[in-house]
Parts: C-alpha cells; sequence; structure tokens
C-alpha cells in the first residue's frame, strides 16, 4: 500500500511510487525521488520537521509538507 | 575563451574553481539580478582564459534566482554570458544524481568537460567507476579525474580543456524555465537512460549507510541546540576577544595619521577635508575589516566542516513560522557582533524572499557598537542597585536592550512575511553533506572575498557619506561660526580658561553653530516629545556614521561646562545636565527613551551601504531607514511617556 514519505519511522526503508503533482515535483526529481529509488529515513529534526533521509549514499533533508508529496512503498517490515 | 564551471552544491566546485583560479578572481555582477558573479583568470600556457563561476544546481532548470542565472547563461547562445566551454565538476560518490546536470548541459552542444571529483570518497564507500563505460555514454565529452581537496587535478584540467572535442551532435533546445511539464517528462527520460547504463558506470559492494554517533549528537532534540549555543559562545568569545585590539590599533593609527597630517599639510579647506573627512572616513572603513574577516573566518569553517548545514536543519522548524529559514540563523547571529558580516552572511539563502526578510531585520539585533553607547547611557540614569540580592539592575537592563532587539527583529519578520510579495514557493530541499576538514585555502579565499567586497563596494558609500556629515559638521552658514568662535575666545578668556579648555570650549561652539548644530536644533521641537535637547538632537544626527560616534559628540558637547574649571567625566558631566527650567535633562525617562532609540534606529551608515551592495538597489536601505525610524521613535516615545 502507497504511503507518503512524511509518515515514515526512522529507520525504515522504503522505495519511492512517485511524486504528487505539484510546483516541486520536478525539483522532487532532481534530488533523486524518482520511481524505484530506495531510501532510508535517518532522523529527524527536533518538533519532528524537516526530515533526513539517505538517498543512494546522499543525505537530503526536506520538509514534511515535501515529503508529503513523495509517495513510498514499504520494502521491508 | 570563455569557460562557465557548472555542477551540483558540495561537489567541490568553489575549490575547483579556486584550485584554477587562486587569487585571480573577482566578483561581479550578473545583469538585473542580485547574484553575484565570480569570474577568475585561469591561465594555460601564456594565455588567460575567462573561468566564470556559476551559482551551483542540480538542474538546469531554475527554482531561485541564482539558479535562473545558469539556465539563462548556457541557454541563449546570444547572451554576453555564453560560454565557449564548460567544465561540469561531478561528484563521483553521487554519480546518478550529478549525470542529470551533467546530461543537460551536454545536450547544448557546447564543449563540454567533465570532472570527476571526489573519487577517493566513491572509493571509500566501495564503488568503482567505470570511466570508459561513462565516456562512451557521452562520447563527445572530455573527462578527467580530480581531487580538488587533495588540491590535485589542475593540470589535467587545463590538459583537458585545451585537447576538448568539438561537438557535432545537434544541441537539444530546453525547455521553457516555467514549462514544468516538459521538465518533468524529460527529467524522467533522463534518469531512466542514467539509470539503465549506471551499473556499467560503477560497480559497488553494497554498504549501507550508518549513522555515527557524533552526527546523532549533533542533531539531538536538546544537545543539538546545547552544543550550537556553545558553538556560537566560542565563536563570539573569539571575535570580542580578538576584534578589539586590532580595532584599537585603527582606531589608534588614523587618529595619528590625521595628526600628523594636519601638521604637515599647509592649513586650509583642503587640509581639513583631508584630515578631518577623509582620513576617518576611511578609518571608518577599516575599522570593520577586523569583525568581518573574524566571523566570516568561523562562519567558512562552519560552512566547510558541513555543520552549518545541520545548524539549518535543526532550526528550520523554529525560524518558518517567522517568514525566515534555518539559513536565517547565522546572519541574524552574526549581527549580535555586527550587520555587516550578517547581512553579506544572508547570500546563502537562495529564497529571494527570505533572504530579504533576514537582511532587511538584521541590523534590529543589538550589534556591538551599540555597547558604548548602552553603557554609558546605563552609567548616567540606571541606578546602581541590586534585586533579588543578585541581579544587577545595571545589568539587567542591558539584557533587556539586547532581547528587545532580538525580539523585535523576529516580530518585524513575521510583519514581513505578510508584506513581501513572492512568487517563489519556499522550500527547503537541502543536500547534508559529509563531514570534512575545512580546506584553508577555500575559507582564506572567502574571508578575502568578503573582506574585499565590504572595502570597494561598501567603502565608497560609507566615504562618502563621512565627506559629507564632515562638511555638514565643520561648516555654518555665512561667518555664523567664526563669529561665534571670536565670541568664545573673548569668554574663554575672561573666565581665564586653559588652552585645552579654551580648545574644546571651540569644538564645541563650532559643532553647535555648524549645519549638524542648525539641524539638531531644528530638530528639537520634533524630538522633544522623546525627552530630548537640541544637544541629544546633534548626537543623534552626527551617530548615523556609526552609533558609537554618539559618546564622542556627547563628549565634545558637553567638553565645557560653565564653571570650566572642574576635570568631571562625561557621566559625571551629563547627569549634572539642566533645562533652562532647571530640571534635569537625563531623566530615567530620557535615559531610557534614548536607549530605546538606539536599539531600533539604523543609524549605522556602514550597514545602509552593504545593504545597498547586497539588494543592488537603494530601495531596500531607504526601507529599512523608514522602517527602523519609525519603531525608533515610536518605541522611544511611548518609553518616556510610561516612565515620566
Amino acid at each position: 500500500m502507497n504511503r507518503s514519505l512524511s509518515e515514515i519511522s526512522n529507520d525504515q526503508q522504503v522505495q519511492v511510487v512517485g511524486v504528487l503533482q505539484s510546483s516541486l515535483k520536478v525539483k522532487l526529481m532532481e534530488m533523486g525521488m524518482v520511481k524505484g529509488k530506495s531510501l532510508t529515513v535517518l532522523y529527524r529534526a527536533p518538533l519532528g520537521d524537516p526530515i533526513a533521509i539517505d538517498v543512494d549514499g546522499y543525505v537530503l533533508s526536506l520538509r514534511k509538507d515535501e515529503a508529503k508529496l513523495v509517495e513510498v512503498e514499504q520494502i521491508n517490515a | 575563451m570563455k569557460v562557465a564551471l557548472v555542477g551540483n552544491p558540495n561537489t567541490g566546485k568553489s575549490s575547483i574553481f579556486n584550485l584554477l583560479t587562486g587569487l585571480r578572481q573577482h566578483v561581479g555582477n550578473f545583469p538585473g539580478v542580485t547574484v553575484d558573479k565570480k569570474v577568475g583568470k585561469l591561465r594555460i600556457g601564456k594565455e588567460d582564459h575567462e573561468l566564470t563561476d556559476l551559482p551551483g544546481t542540480y538542474s538546469i532548470y531554475p527554482r531561485s534566482k541564482d539558479e535562473e542565472v545558469v539556465y539563462d547563461s548556457l541557454s541563449d547562445s546570444q547572451s554576453e554570458n555564453y560560454p565557449d566551454a564548460v567544465i561540469v565538476v561531478v561528484d563521483a560518490a553521487n554519480l546518478e544524481r550529478n549525470l542529470l546536470l551533467f546530461s543537460q548541459v551536454y545536450d547544448l552542444g557546447i564543449p563540454t568537460l567533465m570532472v570527476l571529483n571526489m573519487t577517493d570518497l566513491a572509493k571509500k564507500q566501495g564503488k568503482t567507476l567505470h570511466i570508459d563505460k561513462i565516456q562512451e555514454l557521452y562520447p563527445e565529452a572530455s573527462i578527467v579525474e580530480a581531487n580538488a581537496r587533495a588540491g590535485f587535478g589542475k593540470d589535467r584540467i587545463k590538459e583537458g580543456l585545451v585537447n576538448l572535442k568539438s561537438r557535432s551532435a545537434s544541441k537539444i533546445t530546453l525547455a521553457a524555465s516555467d514549462d514544468l511539464k516538459a521538465q518533468e517528462v524529460e527529467t524522467e527520460a533522463r534518469f531512466k537512460t542514467i539509470q539503465k547504463n549506471l551499473g556499467d558506470l560503477e560497480s559497488k559492494e553494497g554498504k549501507a549507510k550508518e549513522m555515527s554517533r557524533g552526527e546523532k549528537l549533533l542533531v539531538h532534540p536538546i544537545l543539538g541546540y546545547v552544543i550550537f549555543s556553545l558553538v556560537l559562545i566560542i565563536i563570539f568569545q573569539f571575535v570580542y576577544a580578538f576584534a578589539t585590539i586590532p580595532m584599537d590599533l585603527i582606531d589608534g593609527a588614523f587618529t595619528t595619521l590625521s595628526a600628523w597630517t594636519s601638521q604637515v599639510m599647509p592649513k586650509g579647506v583642503f587640509t581639513d577635508l583631508v584630515t578631518q573627512g577623509i582620513i576617518p572616513g576611511i578609518g571608518g572603513v577599516v575599522i570593520f575589516i577586523p569583525q568581518i574577516a573574524l566571523l566570516f573566518f568561523f562562519i567558512a569553517i562552519l560552512e566547510e566542516t558541513g555543520y552549518l548545514a545541520r545548524v539549518v536543519f535543526i532550526m528550520d522548524r523554529l525560524m518558518r513560522p517567522l517568514g525566515l529559514n534555518g539559513k536565517s540563523v547565522v546572519p541574524l547571529m552574526s549581527s549580535v557582533a555586527c550587520a555587516i558580516p550578517g547581512v553579506m552572511a544572508a547570500r546563502t539563502i537562495s529564497d529571494w524572499k527570505e533572504r530579504l526578510i533576514t537582511i532587511l531585520v538584521a541590523p534590529l539585533m543589538s550589534c556591538s557598537a551599540r555597547i558604548p553607547v548602552y553603557t554609558l547611557l546605563i552609567a548616567i540614569v540606571i541606578p546602581d542597585e541590586t534585586i533579588f540580592g543578585i541581579m544587577n539592575v545595571k545589568g539587567l537592563v542591558l539584557f533587556g536592550l539586547y532581547m528587545m532587539g532580538t525580539v523585535f527583529a523576529l516580530l518585524v519578520a513575521v510583519i514581513l512575511k505578510f508584506i513581501i510579495k513572492s512568487k517563489e514557493q519556499g522550500f527547503l530541499l537541502l543536500e547534508l553533506p559529509e563531514y570534512k576538514s575545512p580546506r584553508w585555502k577555500n575559507v582564506g579565499i572567502t574571508v578575502w572575498e568578503k573582506v574585499r567586497i565590504f572595502v570597494w563596494d561598501a567603502g565608497k558609500v560609507i566615504l562618502a557619506i563621512s565627506i559629507i556629515l564632515w562638511a555638514l559638521a565643520s561648516y555654518g552658514p555665512s561667518d555664523r561660526i567664526s563669529e561665534s568662535v571670536k565670541v568664545a575666545k573673548i569668554e574663554a578668556a575672561e573666565l581665564n580658561l586653559s588652552e585645552e579648555e579654551t580648545n574644546q570650549l571651540i569644538s564645541s561652539v563650532e559643532l553647535e553653530n555648524s549645519y549638524i548644530g542648525i539641524m539638531g536644533k531644528t530638530l528639537e521641537p520634533v524630538i522633544e516629545p522623546l525627552g530630548y535637547d537640541w544637544k541629544i538632537g546633534i548626537s543623534l544626527i552626527t551617530s548615523f556614521a556609526a552609533r558609537e560616534v554618539f559618546v564622542g559628540s556627547m563628549a565634545t558637547i558637553y567638553a565645557v561646562e560653565d564653571d570650566g574649571a572642574s576635570n568631571k567625566t562625561l557621566v559625571e558631566k551629563m547627569k549634572g545636565q539642566k533645562r533652562r527650567d532647571g530640571t534635569t535633562v537625563y531623566t530615567l525617562a530620557a535615559g531610557s527613551s534614548l536607549m530605546v532609540f538606539y536599539v531600533f534606529a539604523m543609524m549605522c551608515m556602514a550597514t545602509l551601504a552593504v545593504v545597498k551592495r547586497e539588494t543592488k538597489s537603494w530601495k531596500w536601505p531607504l526601507i529599512q531607514v523608514g522602517y527602523m525610524g519609525v519603531l525608533a521613535y515610536l518605541g522611544a516615545w511611548i518609553t518616556f511617556i510610561i516612565l515620566s
């Protein structure tokens, strides 16, 4: 089942399904949020926002609002 | 040959730029935008080439003003920035993401050199690059390896530039910068191609990323803030401890130079212009260099090590409701020492609106130049008492003034958030780079560049205003000054004043009858509701040069007391000041009102000059003078009413 990246808890590995239509879509894709990419949620800033994720060996931080645009599916529980 | 340097952020692009050009670089302007254009001279053999460092970007399609420069420079072959060749710096450890930008640039049909940087890091991550396969995918590109951190690759890059392959493939026209749909389709297709070939381009042994213990501490919900506060405290300790020594030296040196020049040169207007206008004016520019250099030394280290990105990460959520983002924290904190480096440091904020708000509120943070003013006024009007047994009232007031500046900086930011319109949507997609030890060459170049920008660009404005202020303080209508000096001399003779006292009386009378003195007197009805007299009015005008000048002007104005005998300190003299009706001038109400005025008022031409430099227009510094002036007047007025 698809979920948004913002709901994934720390240390979970997920796979990108797609990015929701928005003005940030291309930008998110450029940062590596493309279909099939596996991501690991690393940690969150105090107050739970922004979120830091591992994308292929580099660490990207993005705000919760931006993470909401990324649809993912769980790889391993 | 015109060469453009492009690449993702954090790929070591600026290291490569520094490696290739050293100190032979200068900062110019991209026409029409507020983005700095860094151009350096690249010498190959006996020929000089022009190397332009374009802003770091993940894609050729722009999302910010900085990135628009990249798009505009590379998409329009008629543009004056259009290069003859492009160097694309590619982070070998992040090949897939970096190849997106590379492939976009490659397809433009400009001769292209790929510089594979950080190959050592890729190896450490268990990746092996197959350069021959990369070459196959982009047959018309030249590819070289470099390791800018270790300082190697310079000759190879130069060699690569000489042997650039000519382009035959027809170039691909870019999508319009606002055609998101076309960009989406294109980006998707590009990634598909890259991913299909990536297995051939690099082979990697699977290695999961572990979060280090240090990283956990730095972004910890509580300890993260504690560590950041400690880092700030250490930086400020260094800035205060070390900046004052050269500042005092500079101050002394320029005073001596003025005195010496006035002795050597023949008496006259020109000498006065040099000794009282130009030399102190230049001194007023140079005096800021130690603070700017020290702060940027530390900011550059924070940036180089990767810690700055973590600060942005933990502060972003807190700053967002204020219309700012995590990147505003360091500029605002720097402004506690001095707003000039603060305003200049705001350049790292890519969103124009957030950057502008940061610049506009930064001078509300109480800077070190306000300390002499606060200390003098606190000494005069605040009683030396303690409350709760330990809290010193004077200390509390000083703390309160700092808090007042900070709180209002944040409040004004919230208001500006609703006033300033922006088409750009604020977002934070920030790479948290690996921790690295700083490269001292890059730190040095950053410090040098910031100081040079300040001295050359802002220095001109500061010098011009200094000269205007000098003229206003030295000249009055017709022979008003000379007449009153005559009267003062007679008076001094009658009172049997010493030579020093006579000179003090004369300078006091001269200031009173100059244009500034007249302006101060004209201003009196305006500032009377705040509890000030015309003497304070004069100091308000003169201290526009710099806040601490207030103390010097006060000393000049009150140089000679009526009895002309006592050797009172300035504090004692000011405490004893009476109005014509016999009431004290510096009451608690008037003194506090004056302190509040200095918390808010934009009394610093150097900061104004820097804001003009950074926003590339006079509009914003003038708005700043306006809103801060209104705040200062209202704040001082309310304070005066409440306390009297």
